[in-house]
């Protein structure tokens, strides 16, 4: 017999009130970052050596814009999540914890809107 | 039933001083450990976009940092980090459909993990000293 109630089971939450949810999208942001991050590492090695106007006139293509500005959303998305689990598992006072939460999310923001800044900006 | 001063006193379940360190235990924490430092490495990557972004004059400051001795470290730490990581999270992306757990398996997994992120680094460094 399950103690549980049927609409709990239905939401399927378990005890962390957030079901499968985080697992879920760190293995998406996961499988999204193996070609993203081969992307960015092409991007570098293809412009290793290069003066300040070949650098920016290639990553201003419409190609390099969208490998860079896809690897941020996804790569400080995926940091984001992982960084939340180790706050989890080694910050123990509540109040503490919740302001790592809340740095841990309001630092990736904004790490990923000032390269999203920059990224864009290259490309106009 | 959290509170510290319950547990006072109690016997604690053994923990990492315990046990006798093994390889798939260090794989564990070098996950998280290169993780924690491709956190802290996007910083370097904000900053280069940022220099670039900005002009000849600040991208050549990051230029010149990203290519001295100090600056071409940390770059092949994160490289390392980077694909380390990256080739642990295709482990757990297989053992995520529950394969791959046997006993032979998850050490043969972490020998290649460790070997392949040495032999990738080198050759991307390699790759790139051949172009520059």
């Amino acid at each position: 017999m399950s103690l549980r109630t049927p609409l709990g089971a239905v939401r399927g939450h378990g005890s962390a009130n957030s079901g499968t949810g985080h697992f879920w999208r760190q293995r998406l942001s996961a499988i999204a970052n193996v070609p993203l991050t081969l992307g960015l590492v092409w991007l570098v090695l293809a412009n290793l050596g290069g003066d300040y106007e070949s650098v920016r006139a290639s990553l201003s293509s419409p190609l390099a814009v969208i490998v860079l500005a896809a690897f941020i959303v996804s790569a400080v998305y995926h940091m984001r999540l992982g960084l939340q689990v180790v706050i989890e598992d080694y910050v123990h006072g509540e109040a503490l914890k919740f302001a790592c939460l809340i740095a841990n999310t309001l630092f990736s923001a904004i790490l990923a809107l000032t390269c999203l800044y920059a990224i864009l900006k290259l490309g106009i | 039933m959290t509170h510290s001063d319950r547990g006072a006193g109690r016997p604690l379940s053994p923990h990492l001083q315990i046990y006798k360190p093994t390889l798939t235990m260090m794989m564990s924490m070098a996950h998280r450990l290169t993780g924690l430092a491709l956190y802290c490495g996007t910083l370097l990557l904000a900053w280069w976009l940022l220099a670039l972004a900005g002009g000849a004059e600040s991208f050549a400051a990051a230029q010149a940092f990203f290519s001295g001795f100090f600056g071409r470290l940390i770059l092949f730490g994160y490289t390392w980090a980077l694909i380390h990581h990256m080739l642990g999270g295709l482990r757990h992306l297989v053992w995520d459909t529950g394969h791959g757990f046997g006993p032979a398996q998850i050490e043969w997994a972490a020998r290649a993990t460790l070997a392949g992120s040495v032999v990738l680094t080198l050759v991307v460094w390699v790759l790139g000293f051949s172009l520059l």
